[in-house]
């Protein structure tokens, strides 16, 4: 995997992590609560190891996540939806986390041993996010409502992955394959949360202490 | 000039952030201590990349053996199978119930509903699953139906 997928990979996880997060306090059950919680704790976690394996022992991985404008971003339209929604949000995760699933096991495979042992390390994470995933598909699978947010984020979902990893997505989520929303252009909702997740950062540029 | 035992010795006296019943070196997070000419390197795994002790557990280390070079390794070489036996009765005792073995395969989500899982207060395997997330990333929580008790239940990891 090259540097830019790398980067695009960890992007995901952190602005999905963002994303997640904001279900703290509200999600429609207490146990989601916890759930969405842990799931961006550990999103976040492996958005910020893969910056620091990019920035190398010498760079600086809080500049890589933060720095950049929002528009050099390179993470997939489907992570920067703000879905204050149940039905779109369980959507979200599910489709996120099936697609997830083969770029992890793909990259378990790399030729760079780095990579490829990190990926390792977030699979045996990952296990528990795609459990919980598959939980809810399989509660709601059926319920018109989750079916029309799965067919609506669809095209998104596609755009997680490079082309020849789409045709795998395909046969699992079983629904046709669609033009993509590509990565690489932004949706008008990721400028909204850049502002507010490089709030404390730009605060002091000197770098922040508490 | 420090001697690696010593510094095992002085990491086990570094307790967990978040569960100080165990030290760092019963969870099995410190992969290796080299000493060479009087330079310490110690090799540290963390649990889970997420987790907000790892920069905790790092400082603890450099401040109790001043000098050491403390290297955080990123990779599948940390398992909860890595807990020492010592470890694992310390969870036990402190109401946290130790992982279950590490499987070639990922577990799934049938194996946490199974009735496998121990309750640390009264033994029983009559437990539920809860939530497969917990108070933090490492742990689940379930529900003793013999005891009447929610305890933590340790993620295979």
């Amino acid at each position: 995997m090259n540097e830019q997928a790398l980067l695009g990979l960890a992007d995901d996880e952190l602005v999905l992590g963002w994303r997640d997060s904001e279900w703290t306090g509200i999600a429609p059950m207490l146990e989601e609560d916890v759930a969405f919680s842990s799931i961006a704790q550990n999103e976040i976690g492996h958005a910020r190891a893969v910056y620091e394996l990019l920035a190398g022992e010498e760079g600086d991985a809080d500049a890589l996540a933060f720095d950049r404008r929002p528009e050099d971003y390179r993470c997939a339209p489907l992570v920067e939806l703000h879905l204050l929604e149940w039905a779109h949000t369980i959507a979200r995760r599910w489709l996120y986390e099936v697609a997830d699933e083969i770029r992890i096991t793909a990259l378990k495979d790399d030729s760079d041993t780095a990579a490829a042992g990190l990926a390792a390390k977030i699979d045996r994470e990952e296990a528990y996010h795609r459990m919980h995933a598959e939980m809810w598909h399989e509660g709601l699978r059926d319920e018109p409502r989750f079916r029309e947010a799965v067919e609506e984020l669809w095209p998104y979902a596609l755009g997680v992955l490079p082309g020849e990893l789409r045709s795998e997505l395909v046969a699992r989520v079983g629904l046709a394959e669609v033009e993509a929303v590509e990565r690489g252009a932004h949706t008008e909702e990721l400028a909204p949360l850049w502002e507010e997740m490089t709030m404390v950062r730009r605060s002091a540029p000197a770098g922040a202490q508490w | 000039m420090v001697a690696a035992t010593q510094v095992w010795e002085a990491l086990e006296e570094i307790p967990d952030p978040e569960i100080p019943v165990v030290s760092l070196v019963d969870l099995g997070v410190i992969r290796s201590v080299d000493v060479e000419n009087g330079h310490v390197l110690i090799e540290f795994t963390p649990t889970f990349l997420g987790c907000p002790a790892l920069e905790a557990m790092k400082r603890a280390m450099e401040e109790k053996i001043p000098g050491a070079e403390v290297k955080v390794i990123q990779d599948d070489s940390w398992s909860t199978d890595r807990i020492t036996p010592a470890g694992r009765a310390k969870l036990r005792a402190a109401g946290f119930a130790p992982p279950a073995p590490r499987e070639a395969s990922a577990p799934k989500l049938v194996q946490l509903q199974a009735n496998v899982f121990r309750c640390p207060y009264c033994g029983s395997t009559n437990t539920r699953l809860e939530n497969i997330f917990g108070p933090t990333p490492c742990r689940s929580l379930r529900y003793c139906k013999n005891c009447r008790q929610p305890f933590e239940q340790f993620k295979t990891i």
